[in-house]
């Protein structure tokens, strides 16, 4: 697809990052001291810790990846919704309270509270580094992937974009801007997705016709495959024709049904058109309709190294399309065997245990003034994180029946949502999902900054030990942290932002969670212990993550075939087996150590 | 004391509904299908039910623990 710049887009943007950025340097005035740079000096109110939460949490992974599945598979993207804010019931009523009680700055504050340990200290920084990095990965991408329409850039320049406006965000004024550009963010995210939604169920659902009265279907294929060719020097083709902007993979589809991709072939009743629908008929009359998706297959010619990828029409009913197991990465759900169903549960439980144990998480508990105050802006954010989730599945459904689906990015279904109601929507939509991104990096890179300045420089080596170093420490530390993100938003360009966040939870869940839950609510925990579950969580994640059938297949660039001959694992998401590892490795080393706490 | 045991409660409640959540669409698809709510099926109703009720454990938690807290 060849997106325009849109000037509109342009202009919103700019103002947001303008706006951004100056509250950033007049905030820069409060955040002199560590207490105010790593923690808003804890006088955040709890309601606008509370949307802050929803504008931390809610990433590109949420607003772009998961409309993304839900438009290209279905209801397999609504799992992700549903674990993401499952998660939000551990954070509430296991994990809340004690952090803000024993903590001060960091995650490894609240876990090293009754140890004193540096072994411990060390640990959780480490782990802290590893999940926000991880996590960082889809955010960037997910900027790459939005500044294409919206300022008709490439990939790499929107990943700068956001990597030096976050940069700037941090190093100004910490977490006190940091939680501004939040609530800002996940304030606007949820207004104008309710607005998409009110758009759609107005718009309701049709069935777009050629002049001969045909539709898009899986009968007539032939009449309907369209081919883009990408010859080894970077050259494209559409069915055969240069790429341009009369030229694009939907321009064929519109000129004969005046849609793209992403459409109804039947409608209950043969009706050609609903009209406006209410949120519970939406989905009944969509479950009772035919849904054209697009298969994408590729092939390269040895000779020529020219990739040529298929976009062939399958016909859906809605009602197959509502249930899970359509996406490759839920296709176990529906085998009769019991070790296909094992990826589906390593990731739910790594959903559900992994949002109280991401860092940047974490930190936020530290901005309010006491442990009620990070109850209540907990209920707030589960409220708001709620809200917006429910909306993801009109906004995935509408964007599958919107005819405006570019079949070559997922990622990018939710603004060509928008842009299918006018180009202002397009543009808005567009430049507040650009925030989305930066919201959730800035909150990122804060907990990096905080893990080594806070944490290791000056509490475990002691070479900083002013409070004022401390947070030049951690300025420096947020810009190679974000110099680190730029680069790696560049190198995972084409994966999907969901599927990348999945990761990040096992990591977070295997390596934080036992040690959280067991320092809290197990007297025998040692700190080596701690530190042992902290590691082997890591370490058994990562190697699990980075040796799957999955990673070998999209990071690696083996076919599936070969991808699950040369898989380490048996499944591709660790959680199932790293987190009670967690468990086990605390408890074993626990008992073994208990009589001699002090050699750690 | 009293209220940090009602969380457990709450907390075990809602793990029971997401393991049934997740039990029934690995074990019984078909049930999945089943249209429960004016034609829409049970995965998406069951789905909205976790997503909802979560809100409303988290509402129903603080009123009644209302003030607790406070300087801590």
């Amino acid at each position: 697809m060849i997106y325009e710049t849109n000037a509109l887009a342009v202009a919103v943007f700019s103002l947001f990052v303008a706006a951004v950025l100056g509250l950033s340097f007049w905030l820069g005035r409060k955040a002199t001291s560590a207490g105010g740079y790593f923690a808003a000096h804890g006088q955040i109110g709890w309601f606008v810790n509370g949307v802050a939460f929803a504008g931390d949490y809610l990433s590109a992974a949420s607003f772009l990846g998961i409309c993304g599945m839900i438009a290209f598979y279905g209801y397999d993207g609504f799992l992700y919704s549903i674990g993401y804010l499952a998660g939000w019931i551990v954070a509430l009523f296991v994990i809340a309270e004690p952090i803000r009680r024993l903590g001060r700055f960091t995650f490894a504050d609240a876990l090293d509270a009754k140890f004193q340990s540096k072994g411990v200290k060390t640990a959780a920084a480490i782990s802290t580094l590893v999940v926000s990095l991880f996590y960082l990965i889809p955010q960037m991408v997910g900027a790459g992937a939005l500044v294409k329409p919206l300022l008709g850039l490439p990939h790499w320049s929107g990943v700068l974009l956001v990597g030096v406006t976050v940069t700037l965000i941090v190093v100004t004024a910490g977490m006190v801007s940091t939680t501004w550009v939040q609530f800002i963010k996940g304030a606007l995210l949820l207004i104008f997705c309710a607005v998409l939604v009110g758009l759609i169920l107005d718009r309701g659902l049709a069935v777009p016709r050629a002049a001969d009265g045909a539709t898009i279907s899986a009968k007539d294929s032939a009449r309907w495959t369209q081919t883009l060719e990408t010859a080894r020097d970077g050259a494209k083709l559409v069915n055969g024709a240069p790429l341009g902007a009369d030229n694009q993979l939907d321009s064929r589809l519109r000129a004969d049904v005046g849609t793209g991709f992403g459409s109804i072939s039947a409608l209950p009743g043969g009706v050609e058109r609903t009209g406006p629908l209410g949120p519970i008929s939406y989905l009944a009359t969509f479950s009772q309709s035919t849904i054209v998706t697009w298969q994408k297959s590729e092939k390269t010619d040895a000779a020529t190294g020219t990739r040529t990828a298929t976009f062939t029409p399958k016909e859906s009913t809605g009602d197959d399309l509502l249930l899970p197991g359509a996406n490759p990465t839920f296709k176990g759900i529906r085998s009769p065997e019991l070790s296909k169903k094992l990826d589906f549960f390593s990731l739910m439980i790594a959903l559900f245990l992994g949002t109280a144990s991401l860092p940047h998480i974490l930190i936020r508990y530290y901005t309010v003034k006491d442990a009620a105050a990070a109850r209540k802006s907990t209920v707030v954010g589960i409220a708001a994180i709620g809200g917006f989730y429910v909306l993801t599945l009109y906004l995935g459904l509408g964007a599958m029946t919107s005819g405006h689906l570019d079949p070559t990015d997922s990622n990018m279904s939710a603004p060509l949502l928008a842009r299918s109601f006018s180009d202002t929507l397009f543009a808005i939509i567009s430049a507040i999902a650009f925030t989305t991104v930066l919201g959730t990096v800035s909150g990122l890179v804060m907990a990096g900054a905080g893990a080594v300045a806070h944490d290791l420089l000056a509490n475990v080596f002691g070479v900083v030990r002013e409070d004022k170093a401390k947070v030049r420490v951690a300025k420096i530390a947020a810009i190679a942290l974000g110099v680190g993100a730029m680069a790696l938003g560049i190198l995972f360009e084409r994966m999907n932002v969901t599927f990348l966040v999945g990761w990040a939870f096992n990591i977070a869940a295997s390596a934080n969670l036992p040690s959280l839950v067991m320092v809290l609510f197990w007297k025998r925990t040692t700190k080596q212990g701690v530190v042992a579950a902290v590691l082997v969580g890591i370490v058994s994640s990562l190697a699990w993550v980075l040796t799957s059938a999955d990673t070998i297949e999209k990071v690696y660039g083996y076919s599936a075939a070969d991808a699950a001959n040369l898989a380490f694992v048996p499944f591709s998401q660790p959680g199932l087996v790293t987190i009670p590892l967690g468990f086990v490795t605390l408890v074993a080393v626990s008992l073994m150590t208990r009589r001699n706490p002090a050699t750690a | 004391m009293r209220h940090r045991r009602l969380d457990l409660v709450l907390f075990f409640l809602y793990c029971g509904l997401y393991a049934g959540f997740m039990g029934i669409a690995a074990f019984r698809q078909d049930w999945m299908a089943w249209p429960v709510l004016g034609g829409v099926n049970l995965a998406i109703a069951y789905g909205m039910g976790l997503i909802l009720g979560a809100i409303a454990l988290a509402l129903v938690a603080t009123l009644v623990r209302r003030g607790e807290g406070e300087g801590r």
